[in-house]
């Protein structure tokens, strides 16, 4: 397994290198020149003919890209135009709240949406699977962010249950987990969704199979049919879909992000281009790929952990 | 029995809601009560009443002609990106499939590279670097839709091309073109628009996304993202605003994906219910 997580993690490499270059290019697009937006207006041509001197933003364009790479593989990821501060300090302490926010926003969606999937695969066609089917549907149609609004409207300004808006000290639970709460209920909404979905179908797939038969003709209760043989089963597409889900919820935490003002690499990129920050921008933006390529490849290898056939060679 | 009817009832209805969002969006200019974008300073954030069905925004403009006017934009959107995801996405998909070799390398691992962004943040760069334009929205929306295409229409199309038909017609010497667009392409075709009906929703949300951000079409166009951003801004006094915007996006999004999960059922009943 180790041999071939070292593989495929030698196989993203050149996918990674293109994602840089992607980067790199569409960073240096964007319009604006970066030393005046980190001057101001006002600044005096000289300052920013220096800034840019200093910025490397005179050198040629490929002098510019190896240095990109250069100080990407020694972990240097510049720094800020704008704050001065390193990026990769920067992205360091957004990080644990972007996470922690996709971490319970998949929590929610397997703590719900398994039970879910299962009640209505069990109770197909009657009325629990119908609730199920219109919950799923309006789950997957609403945005992150409106759901955000909506749980806000609710439940800070109407009940006064949560706070508003932030991210709370991460290292104090109780106030790290009220913030939390309503940012991972608006994102976890769609995983639950989804996952009640593929459980649901994937139950049913399974139920469909001979050794279901074999078992029900051979007089096992239907409980221990269910979470026996078919449950087990049913698993794999769950977690292989669930995983690639995941990249979708990154991308829409930072929308949730937004709507909450909680600390996050989403605030991070947003803010990072309306002040066209591009150091910090380009930064983000390959940490998100880096995030992506992670995500998929402890998916690939998650498969092997809910189904033994699967072999890694 | 009545599942089958249920089933075709939620097509009907998705098709039916987007038809009217259609026609309102078609209608705007006759429909809305009032000129979206006139201001009227005494009559900021009126909660609904007779002359305001749905009240007034920050600047006293008419809520509801303004909801009516951004289903253009939505929908222009929607229908544009989808459109152009899916002619470039297919084209790559099926010359990556037929070709195979170094072509299907190049096509998919170019797919891979694009797809190692979330939609999201790939949409936003694309917009930040082009400009917020409704032109830009379309191509960049369209661009994040391509991978999706690409990779349906090329597992497709290596399934078809060892089936009996294709090789009958390689076997009888028609031309390359003429396989992929006289044998494969009406074959996947269904699929496709079956995906490009559940994606004109997706394309909707990512452009409701950007347009919260601040990367739609800039204001004062009504639009339904802009209008959710406005809103949140005066979220206590006049909260109405946001509600409407957001519910009028989610109506739009449920439509077609109800349409599009009734459409696939009917296509294929082996995936009902998935």
């Amino acid at each position: 397994m180790f041999q071939y997580a070292a593989r495929r993690i030698l196989i993203s490499i050149p996918i990674l290198l293109v994602v840089l270059t992607l980067v790199f290019v569409v960073v240096r697009v964007l319009p604006g020149d970066p030393a005046v937006a980190a001057l101001g207006d006002q600044a005096s041509k000289e300052a920013v003919d220096a800034l840019r001197a200093k910025m490397g933003l005179n050198d040629p364009l490929w002098l510019q890209y190896l240095k990109f790479l250069g100080s990407l593989c020694q972990g240097d990821l510049g720094t800020s135009i704008i704050s001065g501060f390193p990026v990769a300090t920067q992205i360091a302490s957004v990080v644990p709240y972007t996470l922690e926010l996709t971490f319970f926003a998949v929590f929610l969606g397997y703590l719900f949406g398994i039970p879910l999937g299962i009640s209505a695969a069990v109770h197909r066609n009657r009325l629990v699977d119908y609730f199920n089917r219109v919950f799923s549907l309006i789950g997957l149609s609403v945005p992150a962010f409106y759901l955000g609004i909506l749980l806000i409207l609710v439940f800070s300004v109407k009940l006064r249950l949560f706070p508003v808006v932030g991210g709370g000290e991460f290292w104090d639970l109780e106030d790290n987990l009220t913030h939390v709460a309503l940012p991972a209920l608006a994102l976890g909404m769609m995983m639950t969704a989804y996952v009640t979905r593929m459980t649901r179908s994937s139950i049913l797939d399974i139920l469909r199979e001979d050794y279901v038969r074999t078992a029900h003709s051979k007089g096992l209760s239907d409980r221990k049919i269910l979470y026996k043989h078919v449950l087990r089963n049913a698993l794999i597409p769950i977690v292989a879909l669930g995983g690639l889900y995941v990249v979708v919820l990154i991308g829409s935490s930072v929308m949730v992000e937004i709507v909450f003002s909680r600390p996050g690499l989403g605030k991070l990129l947003v803010g990072a281009i309306k002040q066209r920050d591009y150091t910090t921008l380009q930064s983000v933006m390959v940490f998100y790929a880096f995030l992506v390529v992670a995500c998929n490849l402890i998916t690939e290898l998650a498969y092997g952990l809910v189904d033994p056939r699967i072999k890694y060679n | 029995m009545w599942l089958a009817f249920f089933r075709n009832r939620t097509a009907i209805a998705g098709g039916v809601i987007a038809a009217l969002i259609f026609l309102t969006a078609i209608f705007a200019p006759w429909i809305a009560p009032y000129d979206p974008l006139d201001q009227d300073p005494i009559f900021r954030l009126e909660p609904g009443n007779e002359e305001h069905w749905l009240g007034t925004d920050d600047f006293g403009r008419d809520v509801m002609s303004r909801l009516i006017w951004g289903s253009r934009i939505s929908l222009v959107i929607g229908f544009a990106s989808v459109l152009i995801g899916m002619i470039a996405g297919t084209a790559l998909g099926m010359i990556a499939g037929y070709y195979r070799g170094r072509v299907e390398t190049m096509i998919m691992r170019g797919i891979d590279v694009v797809m190692s962004f979330p939609d999201l943040i790939l949409a936003v760069a694309i917009t930040a670097a082009l400009g917020a334009t409704l032109v830009n929205l379309i191509l960049t929306i369209g661009v994040v839709m391509i991978p999706g295409f690409a990779r349906m229409a090329h597992s497709a199309l290596l399934t078809m091309r060892e089936r009996e038909f294709v090789l009958a017609a390689q076997g009888l010497g028609a031309r390359d073109r003429r396989i992929l667009f006289k044998h494969i392409f009406p074959n996947i075709f269904g699929e496709l628009l079956v995906a490009a009906t559940l994606w004109v929703g997706v394309a909707i949300r990512l452009e409701a996304n950007l347009a919260f951000i601040g990367l739609g079409v800039q204001p004062p166009t009504p639009t339904w993202g802009n209008m959710i951003r406005e809103g949140v801004d005066v979220l206590i006094n006049a909260p109405g605003i946001s509600v409407y915007s957001g519910l009028c996006i989610l109506i739009t999004i449920l439509a077609f994906n109800m349409l599009g999960d009734g459409v696939r059922d009917m296509i294929d009943p082996r995936l009902r219910g998935i």
